[in-house]
């Protein structure tokens, strides 16, 4: 298999006395979805802060595109093409969509916002993951539905040009028809060929649109298998800890 | 909304409109639909004005004599200032009670320095300065701190106060002797000089409209109808020449001495009104703050110096307070320890009246200029029709309280109510 766009081995973070990573490994290729999973807990958030700079891990060896990397802050996360589309997914309801797409990264021509560009290229992003829900590109986000916001969110990481996409809990607050819509957008996501990386609870959506699901169990990653490769009760087993792979 | 394209002939199908598309109809409609959806921009105070205009003439001989109609535009002025210059921290959902004896304080300071004998340019840079220095020093407390800008700037309201005693002793007022200063309310722009202001105003609008057409058009996007540039710039040519061939005419009560032509004032504020609407709308920091309004946890994550953008939000509010403070010494021409302490709160309740969320990231400029015309129209028509000043607050207050509610429930119909 090709090289990965992100490889964590032997990862480890701990708060004081408590270890909650404790030696991780995980491997997320491009043009693959992969699903992290794990009851509350388990640490997959803090693997996913260590990911975006958020939390540092405190040991272990991350390598990017092959090359060992040491993400210590946000912006260097981002500049290595890291985006993390987090749950409450901060958007600005007061501003539209270009203006959320481009936030903190407007375009300038002559030192004033360069309007055109980036109305044009937010709605090429959109465009490029076939998005027809979202009737303008100027309109307030204030007037999106859910699933409407988290297309934006995801869109905005196309924009940057992602490598890896971390996505947490795209789905939680979404009805069924705004699932399906997100689900379809993550697959043309990675078609595209970034690593999409999923943060799920929902087992139904992680076995329809990943390739490979990650189960982490109590701070170890208890092991890391493609979708076709397992069933729904083996992961649960997983999960719980009735079930492991090693020993 | 999106109309199929023909044969495939498109290379680029639009699928995702830019609320550009359609005729003027389409736009009108669409306008329409933003209200429905509690985004009423400037339509109440702009509505407010029309009848409380007509209301007022009605019922006063005075109110619509050419006298009044430019006694009003001074009136207005100093609290369209002050109105503008509070919008910045209302734009982050913050407050400074602290604007109008912060400006009192500078003028203060301007009327010492003048009076020791150095020339007014530099005591008016100073009196910015002592703006600038307390706008830094609020939003150090606010942005940084974490004290709740009414707190903190309640406290400034207090402990400014006590300055303005201290720098002019008890009681009594000082007469600032600087003629320039005292022109800015009281002189008039030559006849030719209105003229050539609306001539700069409908060329700048016009000049900026085509531009930005100009733009959208290099990238291939589509423009608004034209018409609807035109419509807006003969309304201002229309509206701008009214105004101007009225404050031309001589409106002095005794036959002596002639007074007519354009405040000076009036080219200020303008100004300031174009100044500030470019920084809002057109530059990265007009964005962040907007941003900063609206989600400042967003922001945070986009990468934005949140922390910044706050302080600099207040350090603006506190200078421009103190050009507003500039308008009334220049008025009044003297100084006075007692100076400030009411006004700030008629210009907050001018920019709500206006139009600008008290919840943050919502309104503009213009709108608080209406809303602080509504204010001075208020205040002006009650006095002509002999009311006391009593009931000028109480009307003053109903309005505010009316603003404010429109404010929470179109907050609420846009959706906006829940941050989660």
């Amino acid at each position: 298999m090709s090289t990965p766009v992100i490889e964590l081995t032997d990862v480890k973070k701990g708060f004081g006395p408590v270890e909650v990573l404790k030696g991780v490994n995980l491997q997320v290729h491009a043009g693959k979805v992969t699903a992290l999973v794990g009851d509350n807990g388990a640490g997959k958030s803090t693997l996913i802060k260590g990911l975006s700079g958020v939390q540092p891990y405190d040991s272990g060896k991350v390598l990017f595109e092959g090359k060992e990397v040491d993400i210590h802050d946000p912006i260097q996360a981002a500049e290595l093409g890291i985006e993390v589309v987090y749950q409450d997914l901060a958007l600005c309801e007061n501003l539209d969509i270009v203006q959320n797409m481009f936030l903190g990264r407007e375009e300038l021509l002559q030192r004033t916002l360069d309007e055109p560009s980036m109305e044009l290229q937010a709605t090429q992003a959109l465009q490029s993951l076939s998005v027809r829900t979202v009737k303008s590109v100027r309109q307030k986000v204030s007037s999106l539905s859910g699933g409407q916001r988290q297309t934006v969110a995801i869109a905005r990481s196309v924009l940057r040009n992602a490598k890896l996409v971390i996505l947490d809990e795209p789905t939680a607050a979404l009805g069924v028809a705004q699932t399906e819509q997100v689900l379809n957008l993550v697959h043309r996501l990675a078609a595209s060929g970034v690593a999409v990386l999923i943060i799920s609870h929902n087992l139904a959506d992680v076995f329809k649109v990943c390739d490979e699901i990650a189960v982490l169990y109590l701070g170890r990653m208890v092991t890391q298998i493609k979708t076709s490769e397992t069933s729904q009760n083996d992961v649960v087993g997983y999960i719980t800890g009735t079930k492991s792979t090693e020993e | 909304m999106s109309n199929p394209n023909q044969a495939g002939l498109n290379l680029a199908p639009q699928e995702i409109s830019s609320g550009h598309e359609g005729g003027l109809v389409d736009q009108v409609k669409a306008y329409f639909s933003r209200v429905k959806n509690g985004d009423m921009g400037a339509l109440p105070a702009t509505g407010a004005l029309l009848v409380l205009t007509a209301l007022f003439a009605y019922l006063s001989p005075y109110f619509l004599t050419k006298l009044n109609f430019a006694n009003l535009f001074v009136q207005a002025a100093q609290l369209t200032t002050l109105a503008i210059a509070l919008v910045f921290v209302l734009l982050i959902a913050e407050i400074d009670l602290s604007a109008g004896v912060a400006a009192a304080v500078a003028m203060d300071v301007f009327y010492l320095t003048t009076t020791f004998g150095v020339p007014w340019p530099i005591g008016l840079v100073s009196a910015l300065m002592v703006g600038v220095i307390l706008g830094l020093i609020l939003g150090f407390f606010v942005a940084k701190v974490g004290v709740p800008s009414f707190v903190i700037s309640l406290a400034f309201f207090l402990g400014l106060q006590g300055v303005a005693l201290i720098l002019l002793g008890d009681g009594g007022l000082f007469r600032v002797e600087v003629p320039e200063v005292r022109a800015i309310m009281n002189d008039t722009l030559p006849l030719w000089g209105g003229w050539l202001l609306l001539f700069v105003v409908v060329a700048i609008s016009a000049g900026l409209g085509f531009y930005d057409r100009f733009r959208r058009s290099a990238s291939e996007l589509v423009n608004r109808p034209v018409s609807l540039l035109l419509i807006k710039l003969a309304f201002i040519t229309v509206v701008g020449g009214a105004v101007i061939y009225v404050l031309n005419l001589n409106r002095s009560a005794s036959e002596v001495i002639e007074i007519s032509g354009v405040p000076i004032v009036i080219p200020i504020v303008l100004f300031i009104i174009f100044a500030g609407t470019f920084l809002l709308d057109r530059t990265k920091f007009g964005r962040h703050l907007y941003a900063v309004g609206g989600n400042p946890e967003a922001a945070r994550r986009a990468g934005i110096k949140v922390v910044r953008i706050r302080i600099t939000a207040f350090v603006i509010t506190s200078s421009l307070a103190v050009v507003a403070g500039l308008f009334h010494v220049s008025r009044i021409g003297v100084v006075e320890a007692a100076a400030g302490r009411t006004i700030v709160l008629s210009g907050v309740a001018a920019a709500v009246v206006g139009g600008v969320s008290l919840f943050g990231g919502r309104g503009r400029l213009v709108h608080a200029a209406l809303g602080a015309l509504v204010i001075s129209i208020i205040d002006n028509g009650l006095g002509l029709l002999g009311f006391s000043a009593g009931i000028s607050f109480v009307v003053t207050g109903t309005v505010l309280a009316l603003a404010a509610t429109v404010d929470a429930v179109s907050r609420r119909r846009g959706g906006t109510v829940r941050r989660t």
